[in-house]
């Protein structure tokens, strides 16, 4: 008798097993251009998670409905639940880098722990990496990493926009001397990257750097800010993610340190990081990088084409908060990728290769971003094989209780010390990983 | 009560004057003995946040000698609950309908988990509430959400100063530490008389001291650890809303919980007392060795920042054990063959 | 009646103390043997060799470690993903420092290190026990978090904390495709598997086993705690050590310190409670149920065409996983190696009932 039950259950999950290695989900064979989509829905990161999924999908459902695919190659795409966790998110990568006609467009990893680990495959694989404002900081050279693409701007880029910020704010980069900067970052790949620049600026400002990394998944702040208490520093560089960069803002007010000294990185400054802290996170700053919160025209088209139909994928009064419209500028960079590259290579579903090509040859400027509708909510960006990253400005915003305002000044990271750092960091990565540099003059033929 | 006090006082002395006095010469070395208290309250208070889950441990391994794992987990879910309901309905009811969740998912626990389990060895059990664990972690986000909802007990975050003419700049307090800490005594004060003046608490210590016994008296052993596991809950809805109130509610809460386990081992799984000196000893070790001791060890071996609290609470609660292997409180056991 | 293992005697004391002494069971495992090295390489897809066999191949040798401890000695640990780490960045440095070592040597070598950081944090295992011996186990998973996150050393002061050795090379082969890092991780596997089902037959194995039913009555008759309890925390953390830099460097490529967390430790104790404690099979049985699982759940609800958001699907995951895990403690608590053991038992009396 209890043989039966037990023997019958387990029966009942090896072939529930056995069947799951032996047969694979049929793709469809029809002509589709197939986009993975690695998202985090549940877990700390969520709340920052869930609206860039939702703008990222949005878009390619507006694809769709609106234009009918891209250039009559309808959009498909499937989404698979990381939870910013490594080797999940390898194995999404696994799972979806064949699946559709040609395979994989490209992947958005949104997570530089992930983007490290996905890189290695890439160059196998051929299949690109676009890590829009995160991911390695040296990946901006295209002729070692040929696959990542950082469209936007790195991490260097934004370190360095905020020494300029503040140095502006001090009445010039000299009056930096002898101040204190401390960075309260995410213990992570995320969190460690802008390191080393900030730490050659004070090499060359003078300012001290104190570092205070926030362990995973980062609620535990009190005594990271009773030490910033006690040391007093003149600005407070946030690199947070998910429920630490709340946790971050609401021990600033309980340890009373002013929150309009407190900046940002883009990643650190969304509606969900400061509604938790109610009132008292007003005057809290943090970067922007192509598109602010708001909305404009494609904001208009998703509601009429997707929205009223039912098809959203969140909330409605969601749509143009900062991390939907990231996502949404990212899911529009990989189409126009897409567009480019039929130009090239015809219009019928393409493989990664064949999108990289469009990914180095992207040039959105104002008209196209006109066109698309993204006037306000996109900067131009232009790639090349030796830019991966294709524009490096941004602007800050400041939450006032209800809504983020856009400051006016907009800022270019400084390529004279990013530059040598990129060269020196991709060059030890191809020598550790015995790698061939791409010639970009011979492939551009 | 107070003959436990006095039985180990001396190791009680010791065990605070060394966490103090360890760091006391660094205080004093430091020019602001103002913010060296600022820390010691911050850490009281943590140990007090800590001190709340423990006693949901404590509770549940006294009377059904099972390791709650799913203790953080069960913490999440109670102020999942709160958080939700509170969007709707005043927040006395939302508490109230938790406490009637948190008393049905308690006799779930019963009958589903530990009933079939009954016999098994503490592996087994451990692991068991492991799996529940998990159900409850999923379960809780997949009825309640998993985006970071907030409690609102209504206590204003902004700092208070107090000491000012004592201490250059005063010392900060948090308003709502200092409920937390009011709310974590009520808590205790409750607990007590319920275990010494009622009879179902009598019958609790009955069955924490001898489950054979207590259930040839006629006790019923399966109602017995329903009550149990539904005032592990009602602790649990306490230490939600407390943590919910300072951090927000969301995922991370259960796995902050796990810090509450080195509390416990350092008071002993059987003891209240254990459980609330325990989380004080190691709120008030943690905070003070990532303020003192992470910046000269950073300097010395040129580490990546500090971050020294996340294993300092479990070397210290190991240290603890090596002198004392069934921690500050705890009942010794002898191991016959 | 089918499988009638009676009528094989043996006449030397070699042949009764084989580790198969059954002529079935050696044909069996000969030919399951064949068909892993030589069969399945042909028809496997790459999917199936990057997302299912290497990692359970690799996951299998730290459950087979992990078991020796918990199934074997009786040692609660919950956080033996930190020896896993400590071997993935010792392998990391000895490759990086002494690059002219051949990699199977800098494998040993790891687990020698992990080993060695085993016993260390095994040593509270003489004064502790049971419950209170895991949650200090923890201790060791907490600061090997913190240390290899720390000190820049271990990272080769890399800025982000992350390492990236260049794939294994082995006698000039470069082991970079699925199929030759299937082959090469079921090659060590194999000889792991081996080296410890003969530890648990031997007088290591059976001090083990004494300090697991009742220690102090084997410290009565003379087994010395120390020796058992330390050897057996040792010996678990060199395959632990084996397999954690296996799994940097062939499964992952490239990690964080977070790769090593403590959803790790507790996914191999899982294994061991479902597959079986205190049997070598049950690592293999564990193993291949947590590694399938997810991704079963993942695909199950696609095949029956219910649209699960991402989200429902997650939190459905885990809230199966933690079900299936009581399940199988109320069902059958010593695991699915037990199942099987049942299962050759009636397969040898059937068609009878008994």
């Amino acid at each position: 008798m209890t043989f039966n039950r037990r023997s019958g259950l387990a029966c009942a999950l090896l072939a529930a097993a056995a069947s799951a290695l032996v047969s694979e989900p049929a793709f469809a064979q029809a002509k589709e251009q197939f986009f993975p989509v690695l998202v985090y829905r549940t877990g700390p990161y969520a709340p920052n998670g869930v609206p860039f999924a939702n703008g990222y999908v949005d878009y390619l459902k507006l694809v769709n409905a609106r234009d009918g695919g891209i250039n009559g190659i309808r959009v498909s795409f499937e989404e698979c639940e990381t939870g910013y966790a490594t080797d999940r998110g390898v194995e999404c990568y696994e799972r979806l880098k064949g699946k559709g006609p040609t395979g994989a467009t490209a992947f958005h990893p949104l997570s530089t722990g992930i983007t490290f680990a996905v890189t290695d495959k890439s160059f196998n694989d051929k299949i690109p990496i676009i890590t829009g404002g995160y991911g390695r900081a040296d990946s901006v050279d295209g002729t070692v990493f040929g696959w990542n693409f950082p469209l936007g701007g790195t991490y260097w880029d934004a370190a360095d926009i905020l020494v300029q910020h503040v140095g502006k704010k001090e009445g010039g980069l000299d009056k930096l001397k002898g101040k204190k900067i401390a960075l309260v970052y995410h213990d992570s790949p995320y969190g460690k990257e802008p390191i080393a620049l900030l730490q050659e600026r004070a090499k060359m400002h003078g300012y001290d750097l104190q570092l205070l990394p926030v362990t995973h998944p980062g609620v535990e702040q009190k005594a990271t800010w009773l030490q910033i208490r006690q040391n007093r520093p003149d600005y407070v560089f946030l690199w947070g993610w998910g429920v630490m960069n709340s946790t971050s803002i609401k021990e600033a007010i309980a340890t009373g340190y002013p929150r309009d000294k407190m900046y940002g990185v883009w990643w650190s400054g969304a509606e969900p990081d400061v509604t938790p802290a109610g009132d008292g996170a007003k005057g809290y700053n943090a970067l922007v990088f192509l598109a602010p919160a708001g909305q404009g025209q494609v904001h208009k088209d998703i509601v009429r084409h997707v929205y009223d139909k039912g098809q959203g994928a969140g909330k409605k009064e969601e749509i143009g908060d900062v991390l939907y419209n990231r996502g949404l500028t990212a899911a529009m960079m990989t189409v126009e990728a897409v567009k480019r590259a039929q130009v090239k290579y015809g219009k019928k579903p393409l493989t990664g290769e064949q999108v990289r090509w469009g990914l180095e040859n992207l040039s959105i400027d104002e008209a196209a971003i006109k066109k698309l509708g993204f006037t306000g909510f996109m900067t131009p960006v232009s790639t090349s094989c030796v830019d991966h990253a294709g524009a490096r400005t941004a602007t800050i915003h400041t939450w006032d209780g209800k809504k983020w305002n856009l400051q006016k000044d907009v800022y270019v990271a400084d390529q004279s010390i990013i530059k040598p750092m990129i060269r020196t960091s991709a060059e030890k990565y191809a020598q550790e990983k015995k790698l061939t540099k791409r010639d970009c003059a011979k492939e551009s033929q | 009560m107070t003959g436990t006090l006095k039985r180990h006082a001396p190791i009680l002395t010791l065990g605070s004057l060394l966490v103090v006095g360890l760091f006391a010469p660094l205080a004093l070395k430091l020019s602001a003995p103002g913010f060296w208290l600022e820390v010691l309250l911050g850490g009281l208070m943590a140990g007090v946040l800590y001190s709340l889950v423990a006693l949901g441990f404590v509770l549940i391994f006294k009377a059904s000698g099972v390791f709650n794992f799913a203790q953080g987990a069960m913490v999440l879910f109670a102020a999942l609950a709160v958080a939700r309901l509170s969007e709707r309905m005043p927040l006395w009811a939302a508490i109230l309908i938790a406490v009637a969740i948190m008393v049905v998912l308690a006799m779930l626990i019963e009958r589903l988990v530990l009933r079939p389990l009954v016999n098994q060895e503490g592996v087994a059990l451990l692991m068991a509430t492991l799996g529940v664990t998990y159900f409850l972690d999923g379960f809780g986000q997949t009825v309640w959400g998993s985006d970071i909802y907030s409690i609102d007990l209504g206590i204003a975050r902004e700092p208070v100063m107090i000491l000012g003419e004592w201490i250059q700049g005063g010392i900060l307090i948090n308003r709502d530490d200092v409920a937390a800490a009011v709310v974590a005594v009520l808590l205790v004060g409750a607990l007590a008389l319920f275990f010494q003046k009622t009879a179902t608490g009598r019958a609790l210590r009955a069955v924490a001291d001898d489950h054979q016994a207590a259930q040839s008296i006629g006790i019923p052993l399966n109602r017995i650890w329903v009550i149990v596991w539904s005032v592990a809950g009602v602790v649990a809805i306490v230490a939600g809303v407390i943590w919910g109130g300072k951090l927000g509610v969301q995922f991370s809460i259960s796995q902050v919980a796990l810090k509450a386990l080195p509390v416990v081992i350092l008071g002993g799984f059987t003891s209240i007392p254990g459980a609330i000196l325990g989380g004080l000893i190691i709120g008030v070790g943690e905070k003070m060795a990532e303020v003192f001791l992470g910046p000269p060890l950073v300097k010395m071996f040129d580490l990546a920042g500090g971050g020294i609290e996340n294993w300092f609470a479990y070397m210290l609660a190991l240290l603890f054990l090596l002198v004392r292997p069934e921690g500050l409180f705890g009942e010794r056991h002898i191991d016959r063959v | 009646m089918i499988y009638r293992e009676n009528g094989q005697f043996k006449s030397t004391y070699r042949a009764d103390l084989q580790m198969l002494p059954m002529l079935q069971d050696r044909v069996f495992m000969a030919a399951f043997v064949a068909f892993a090295f030589l069969a399945v390489p042909f028809f496997a897809s790459n999917y199936l060799f990057l997302s299912l066999l290497i990692p359970f191949l690799i996951l299998t040798l730290a459950a087979i470690g992990l078991n020796l401890l918990v199934g074997y000695c009786g040692q609660i640990s919950i956080g033996h993903a930190a020896f896993m780490a400590v071997g993935a960045y010792a392998a990391y440095n000895l490759v990086l420092r002494v690059p002219w070592l051949n990699f199977l040597v800098v494998l040993v070598l790891a687990g020698f290190i992990a080993a060695a950081a085993g016993m260390l944090f095994g040593i509270p295992s003489l004064r502790i026990k049971g419950l209170y011996l895991a949650v200090a186990t923890l201790a060791a998973q907490f600061f090997t978090d913190w240390l290899f996150a720390r000190v820049k050393w271990f990272t080769d002061y890399a800025h982000s904390g992350s390492v990236s050795p260049a794939p294994v090379e082995l006698f000039g082969w470069r082991v970079d495709t699925p199929v030759e890092k299937y082959l090469f991780l079921l090659g060590v596997l194999v000889v792991f598997t081996l080296l410890a089902k003969n530890l648990t037959r031997g007088h290591l194995g059976r001090a083990w086993m004494a300090t697991r039913d009742m220690d102090v009555a084997a410290e009565v008759i003379g087994i010395r705690p120390i020796y058992a309890k330390l050897t057996a925390f040792g010996v678990s953390a060199f395959y632990c050590g084996v397999a954690g830099a296996l799994w940097g460097f062939v499964h992952l490529g490239s990690w964080e310190p977070l790769a090593f967390n403590l959803t790790l430790s507790l996914n191999l104790l899982f294994m061991i409670i479902i597959g079986g404690m205190g049997s070598i099979l049950g690592a293999y049985y564990g193993a291949a149920f947590i590694v399938v699982l997810p991704i079963l759940l993942n695909q199950v609800p696609q095949w029956l065409g219910v649209p699960l958001s991402t989200a429902t699907a997650s939190h459905l995951e885990f809230m199966i996983f933690g079900a299936l895990i009581v399940l199988f403690l109320i069902l059958e608590p010593h695991g699915l190696a037990r199942l099987w053991a049942i299962g050759k038992e009636k397969l040898r009396l059937w068609p009878f009932p008994h």
